[in-house]
């Protein structure tokens, strides 16, 4: 595996330099990053963890290209995103970008079938084509029985691998995972956390995760830790 | 986003809230089973009268009148021109009554560039009509309109007068079928009816005359009408040899039917210099039209007020969908969708409710017309044939559709604009 900060990396996937972020204005005004530098290499798998309201999900959101920082550069394969026109923030996100959330954000009505394929559905692509890639990562995750399902009839793991189907059939480069285990119980948030390693394994895709789960940030490569919006201790080896 | 996706995902998206989606609906299809109705009265009204009034004559004929006199108070007495019974009067009700035309009239018209064949018209008074060999107490009183030789009538069957010709042709409105003892219309053409008339010395002749054509009941008078020959005919044994003065209460004139409104109005302007005044069909039309459209405009009024009520309505309901689907949306832009096209969908739900409430309003409101069209037929409005009071042209009832539809897409933008504008952090933070 690599290993971190070697001097011969090649650009990384993802580079934070001096970002800050501010929420709220006036004297309720507080800064939520403290001038984060942080690289993501290809391949890595990231552990962002800290408290709760230490920043740790706003520097995913910041990574993710989900929130724009107020001061700093966001560099993308060494392109600055802060610079990007909307559009091609949202081009990137929908082809590179596959996100797990905490509390799934599934579309309530809709076929399982139709909530993996819907970032192929905004990329545009044919109506077969999306169906043959959303069964085949389906049958990946053994979900494919469960296709015409609502998505709400699902239990909370199917739901999770629901998501986690849906992130990766776009063949992303970084999977962005917010608490991907937090509304699940142990054995099940045993077992997603599994499906998503593998894939890290199997595929290399760069896992960045956020969690106070000491057990799952164990498992990744590398953690950072923030504290009051700073990074505590910048990098750790697992 | 594919065009199709968004356009599926919007129709998916509306029939999810069932409820909502009803009472939304429901409100646009009041304001399109309005309009549909009242602009379908408007045409259906219109095209009447214009049936009506193509009786008064056809499109190229100038009805030429003595102008009437503009002093104001009681009409001087002239040797000349005055008649003891005003027989000026013009074809419609209310239409200029000025003196007769003389023979001098009639030379100095043809001196009008533009218009030619100049005919007086020659009133007559007819006494009665009687099927030939039928019994004589089966004779009916008969008034004769003066133009009816150069009109088309609204005619119910058999066939309009010939222009030319010696033949003597009657047409009798439809209330005389039954009385003169024929099964129906159809049973009556061809039959040789006699018309009787009392000439200036109190003798009373009858003249043959073949009953071409059955009329509809008509607005402007039940009159029949008799082909040229036969007024002729009839006038002359009126005057019974007696020398009279030749008056006429109207003359046509014909035009180039491809004229434009200025050259109309120049040959006009001509008749009005020789004391004279000259109105085509449209201008006899004119104050009817102007009057419906009025009524029906007014009535579409109402229409648009209740539309503009659905189409805050819309912009409640979408509002809410918004709200409600602020994750949703979050979501939809975390994963790359553009604003442009959140927009489009919101936009595109707003329109699709804007489809199913004036689809099916217009269907409805044709529906009801239909049947209100054969009851009103059948009952209060029995004594006009040929009208159908709703008249539903495919051209208006889309155009209603269209209307709606871009009444709807106009009131969904304010929320479209508010979902395309979400920021998808905080649409996902959202609780």
């Amino acid at each position: 595996m690599l290993t971190t900060s070697s001097p011969h990396r090649p650009e990384p996937l993802l580079r934070l330099d001096g970002v800050s972020t501010w929420y709220g204005r006036g004297s309720g005004r507080f800064r939520a990053l403290h001038d984060v530098s942080l690289d993501v290499h290809t391949g890595q798998s990231l552990a962002l963890v800290g408290k709760s309201g230490s920043g740790k999900s706003t520097l995913m959101h910041v990574l993710a290209l989900l929130d724009r920082p107020d001061e700093g550069r966001l560099l993308v394969d060494g392109v600055d995103a802060t610079r990007m026109s909307p559009r091609a923030i949202g081009r990137i996100r929908n082809q590179r970008f596959g996100f797990v959330f905490q509390q799934f954000f599934l579309v309530p009505d809709a076929t399982v079938l139709d909530n993996v394929v819907l970032p192929l559905t905004i990329a545009g692509v044919p109506l077969v084509e999306r169906r043959r890639r959303g069964m085949a990562v389906l049958e990946q995750l053994r979900l494919a029985e469960k296709k015409d399902n609502r998505a709400t009839a699902l239990s909370g793991g199917q739901k999770q691998r629901v998501v986690i189907a849906r992130a990766l059939v776009t063949e992303p480069d970084v999977v962005f995972a917010d608490e991907p285990t937090g509304n699940l119980d142990s054995a099940t948030g045993d077992l997603v956390a599994d499906e998503l390693f593998r894939l890290h394994r199997e595929r290399g895709i760069t896992l960045v995760l956020v969690t106070h789960d000491e057990d799952l940030a164990a498992r990744c490569e590398r953690h950072v830790v923030i504290r009051d919006g700073a990074l505590g201790r910048p990098e750790v080896a697992a | 986003m594919r065009t199709s996706d968004l356009v599926r995902a919007a129709v998916g998206n509306t029939l999810r809230s069932r409820v909502r989606t009803t009472l939304t609906v429901l409100a646009l299809f009041v304001g399109a089973f309005t309009l549909t109705l009242t602009t379908a009265l408007g045409a259906g009204v219109t095209d009447y009268v214009t049936r009506q009034v193509d009786q008064l004559g056809a499109q190229d004929v100038l009805v030429v009148t003595a102008a009437a006199d503009s002093a104001p108070g009681p009409a001087r007495y002239d040797p000349d021109t005055s008649t003891p019974s005003g027989a000026g009067a013009g074809p419609l009700p209310g239409a200029a009554a000025g003196g007769a035309l003389t023979e001098a009239d009639l030379e100095d018209l043809e001196t009008v560039a533009g218009i030619s064949d100049i005919e007086p018209v020659r009133t007559t008074a007819v006494d009665y009509v009687r099927v030939a060999g039928g019994d004589l107490d089966e004779r009916y009183q008969l008034t004769i309109a003066p133009t009816a030789s150069i009109a088309r009538a609204d005619l119910a069957a058999g066939e309009q007068l010939a222009a030319e010709g010696s033949a003597h042709e009657v047409l009798l409105p439809e209330e005389y079928v039954e009385p003169l003892g024929f099964a129906d219309a159809e049973d009556a053409l061809g039959t040789t009816v006699l018309v009787g008339v009392t000439d200036v010395l109190g003798e009373q002749h009858e003249v043959e005359a073949e009953l071409v054509g059955i009329t509809n009941p008509s607005l402007l008078g039940a009159g029949g009408g008799a082909g040229r020959a036969l007024v002729e005919e009839l006038a002359e044994l009126q005057g019974a040899g007696v020398d009279q003065r030749p008056l006429y209460a109207v003359a046509t004139a014909r035009f180039d039917p491809s004229s434009d409104d200025a050259a109309v109005q120049q040959i006009k302007d001509a008749v009005a210099d020789l004391g004279l005044s000259a109105q085509t069909v449209e201008d006899q039309l004119g104050l009817i039209t102007t009057v419906i459209a009025g009524i029906t405009g007014v009535l579409n009024a109402f229409a648009v007020v209740a539309l503009v009520a659905a189409a805050f309505g819309i912009v409640n309901t979408l509002l809410m969908s918004v709200q409600e689907r602020t994750r949703e949306i979050g979501l939809m832009k975390a994963l790359g969708m553009s604003g442009g096209r959140v927009f489009g969908l919101f936009s595109l739900e707003a329109a699709f409710l804007g489809l199913l409430g004036s689809v099916l309003g217009s269907v409805v409101a044709m529906a009801v017309g239909t049947g209100l069209n054969a009851v009103l037929a059948a009952g209060p409005l029995s004594a006009l044939g040929g009208l159908d009071v709703l008249l539903f042209r495919p051209g208006s009832v889309l155009g209603v559709v269209g209307l709606i539809v871009a009444i709807a897409f106009l009131a969904g933008t304010l929320p479209a604009r508010r979902a395309a504008r979400q920021e998808p952090i905080d649409a996902l933070r959202y609780e």
